[in-house]
């Protein structure tokens, strides 16, 4: 294995890795060791702890109806935000300042705030202002936060995925006489989409894991949340949060590698013009609450940093 | 052909996404089984002893004995009571919508709560009290707390009392729900846990804590637990009044009491209505 | 006009905010950068725990791993950070603890994209010269590659800010728990929502314009 930073290695190195080798596994045991003896001491590895999710009532009552809220507050999220970020996305690339600048304004506001504010302010809204009854609000305000947010994030990946596509597209059609409406929809769009598949669902992966925040602090009854009734039963905070990591990085992991095969597929096919939005540039940065889009650099390939 | 992959590639997502919001669209859409009209009562899901969401998908607690006591004294079985969860936050709102028709959720009366919504009974008196690990010496009173960690939930007005009034240097953790405090309890993290003395019992009359903690029997406050209802229903107030009267006379509430708090609640005996213990 | 603000310290919880993203941009960029390097060292052990802790923490919500900063590492394992007495210390602390883990994930990634636009030829000329694998990459592949992920870490710090707001699960009292309580308290709802997403959009937009001219003006001209 050789790499730009090193060379093959030669006896010298080889005998130096295995050093290296043997004292990083050493402190990687120890680590092991000490966390794996402290859950023990606690009483954290009775089998009584763990024994519930070996059970299906564990599961069928409180896990999979919280794993269900959460998929079920994801996918509303991206399907209410997709057309809305396209709208966005779009507006952003008009030729008209007062369409442009107002879109612009618009999508930097909601990037710029952080996801738990836009879901507070909602979810008193809608207590508020609305009759929504009181078990349906927190997955509301979930809802609208991730969608206000998540959409101002997508207008960028499809203003990132029209700008990636070559110029020539644009030039050929103008050239055969479409209008601006029909090389936008006829064809920018239909190769933008592709372009941009992997970045939205790099997306959905951090919209699974904002829904979190909604558990912990809306009282909405994802995942995260369901964890708290099967501990008050089970007496198991810890495994039970152990458990839900799991299925949380599972299902992340699942959506991850989706988009990374999607990615490769696309770069690979020969009818596409080449040009993918990296699923990194997006997901990479994406946090809970992404400063995302702007680091897309696609095009000339320098990581482009506009900010907000 | 490119169209076509385009639209099988976004199918994808979106079924993606359809599936999983068909998942979990089945609640509240069935009950149109088995005859008769439906009550819907609120009460905490997560309080053993008091309301407790089983394994099983079924309930317990003093709340659901209470609840399901009155509910048959209305004229509803048990299997047409619907159950809802109503965390303390949400109760004034889910009254006055409508969303329950009255809620039993160690919900204490006060004038505050009093403005919005109408209560009827109390049906039981409870005190703020403290628990505290079995072997523990160094706690006997509320002033004992200062220095101490103390756990409670995320704005419990028990907790901003102690640490107010009683014991303004206590270090106050505060959580998402009682048994993550227990927990912190059992592994030493924190010294003491404050609620009210029966959601307390509830938690150390759990099998897994059995003999581990123990209540220090302060009375640091009086919580008179009612059963709200929507303000201005008076009808449905002194029926519900009626059917905890007879819950007392016939004894179904001292046996709900025994079975929901273990033997080592010491309970106070069982309030006259509308007889507010400040 | 603005009275709802009284007894509230508004500044206060800003102030907070922004050290625990000051605090945190430190730690997450310390980690973030010997994640890297384990990613990109000869040693195969070693690429494999960094490539593996990547995946795993940044696939975790961050709520779920700050909530067990407190109820895990501080209850369980006893870790309190020096502050065991002192829980407003404590859960701050934890909270800088879990937004490090969790941003360096991407510190971490950015800085190893950035290292694979270094040109293959300047590591070739810097081992013609005889340097080992830390000095190639501490004297000439990571200088350059900081500057190329300027933008990119820019993304990842405006991201961390309004990530801070999720210590809010654990009872740090930063901005997004006070404006929790506000809003619950006063009858306000769009003013005290204004005033607290105008707080970040201050905090976050300069970030975002200086560092992209930062790394505008610092590019590597090839």
């Amino acid at each position: 294995m050789s790499s730009v930073l090193y060379d093959t290695p030669g006896p010298r190195a080889k005998r130096r890795n295995v050093l290296y080798t043997v004292v990083f596994a050493a402190l990687l045991v120890l680590l092991l060791w000490w966390a794996w003896q402290t859950m023990s001491d606690k009483g954290q590895l009775e089998w009584a702890k763990w024994s519930p999710f070996t059970e299906s009532q564990a599961w069928t009552t409180y896990l999979l109806p919280g794993l269900a809220n959460t998929l079920k507050a994801a996918a509303l999220s991206m399907v209410i935000a997709l057309p809305l970020g396209a709208v966005f996305g779009i507006a952003r690339l008009s030729d008209h300042r007062w369409v442009r600048v107002p879109a612009g304004v618009i999508v930097e506001f909601f990037r710029a705030i952080p996801v738990l504010i836009l879901m507070v302010f909602a979810n008193q809204f809608y207590s508020e202002s609305t009759a929504i009854s009181s078990d349906e609000r927190p997955l509301y305000a979930v809802v609208t936060g991730l969608v206000l947010y998540n959409a101002s994030v997508l207008a960028e990946i499809v203003r990132a995925g029209i700008l990636s596509l070559p110029k020539g597209q644009t030039e050929a059609a103008q050239a055969i006489g479409l209008r601006k409406t029909q090389v936008m929809t006829s064809i920018l769009l239909p190769q933008a989409v592709t372009v941009m598949l992997p970045a939205i669902v790099s997306q959905l992966v951090v919209i699974v894991k904002d829904t979190a925040l909604g558990g912990a602090m809306l009282n909405f009854t994802e995942l995260l949340n369901a964890r708290k009734t099967l501990a008050a039963n089970y007496a198991n905070v810890i495994p039970s949060f152990i458990v839900v990591a799991v299925i949380f990085i599972v299902l992340n992991f699942i959506l991850t590698s989706f988009a990374a095969w999607l990615e490769n597929r696309l770069r690979r096919g020969k009818k596409s013009t080449g040009a993918v939005l990296p699923t990194a540039a997006v997901a990479g940065t994406a946090a809970t609450g992404v400063g995302g889009g702007g680091g897309i650099g696609i095009g000339g390939g320098a990581p482009g940093g506009d900010g907000t | 052909m490119k169209l076509l992959k385009v639209t099988a590639a976004s199918a994808t997502v979106f079924a993606l996404a359809l599936t999983a919001t068909a998942c979990g669209s089945d609640d509240g859409g069935d009950s149109g089984n088995g005859g008769g009209k439906k009550i819907t009562v609120g009460i905490k899901y997560d309080q053993p002893g008091i309301g407790l969401k089983e394994p099983d998908g079924s309930f317990s607690g003093f709340d659901v004995d209470v609840a399901t006591y009155v509910a048959k004294q209305l004229g509803y079985d048990a299997k047409n009571i619907e159950f809802k969860e109503t965390p303390s936050a949400d109760r004034e709102n889910a009254l006055k919508r409508g969303d329950v028709d009255f809620i039993v959720a160690s919900y204490s009366i006060n004038d505050e709560r009093k403005k919005q919504v109408d209560f009827a009974g109390p049906y039981l008196l409870a005190h703020q009290d403290l628990l505290v690990r079995a072997d523990e010496k160094g706690i006997s009173e509320g002033t004992d707390l200062n220095g101490k960690k103390l756990c409670s939930v995320t704005g419990s007005t028990s907790a901003q009392n102690v640490k107010k009034e009683i014991a303004p240097k206590a270090n106050l953790q505060e959580v998402g729900t009682y048994s993550e405090c227990v927990d912190g309890l059992a592994s030493g993290a924190v010294d003491a846990l404050t609620t009210d003395d029966s959601i307390l019992a509830g938690y150390s009359a759990q099998e897994q804590y059995k003999g581990k903690f123990k209540l220090v029997g302060l009375k640091l406050s009086n919580e008179n637990y009612g059963i709200g209802v929507k303000k201005g229903d008076t009808e449905m107030v002194d029926k519900i009044n009626k059917a905890l009267e007879k819950m007392v006379s016939d004894k179904s509430w001292d046996k709900a009491v025994q079975e929901n708090f273990g033997d080592s609640y010491k309970n106070e005996p069982a309030p006259k209505i509308g007889d507010i213990v400040k | 006009m603005f009275d709802f603000l009284e007894g509230y310290d508004v500044l206060g919880a800003f102030w907070t905010t922004v050290q625990l993203t000051l605090l945190s941009a430190v730690g997450s960029l310390i980690w973030g950068t010997i994640l890297a390097g384990m990613r990109v060292s000869p040693v195969p052990l070693m690429r494999g725990f960094a490539a593996a802790y990547v995946n795993v923490v940044r696939n975790i919500p961050l709520t779920v791993i700050i909530v067990f900063t407190s109820l895990g590492l501080a209850n369980i394992f006893s870790v309190t950070l020096g502050a065991a007495d002192d829980f407003d210390a404590k859960f701050f602390r934890l909270a800088v603890l879990g937004l490090t883990a969790y941003t360096a994930c991407f510190v971490c990634e950015s800085l190893r994209s950035g290292i694979n636009t270094v040109p293959v030829g300047q590591a070739e000329a810097a081992r013609a010269l005889g340097l080992g694998f830390t000095q190639v990459l501490t004297l000439i592949v990571l200088p350059q590659a900081f500057r190329a992920v300027i933008g990119p870490l820019a993304n990842v710090l405006i991201a961390l800010t309004k990530n801070t707001t999720v210590a809010a699960a654990i009872g740090v009292a930063e901005a997004a728990l006070l404006m929790k309580e506000m809003i619950e308290n006063e009858a306000q709802l769009l003013p005290i929502t204004a005033i607290f997403a105008l707080g970040f959009v201050v905090l976050t937009l300069p970030t975002g314009l200086l560092l992209g001219w930062l790394s505008k003006r610092l590019a590597v001209k090839r």
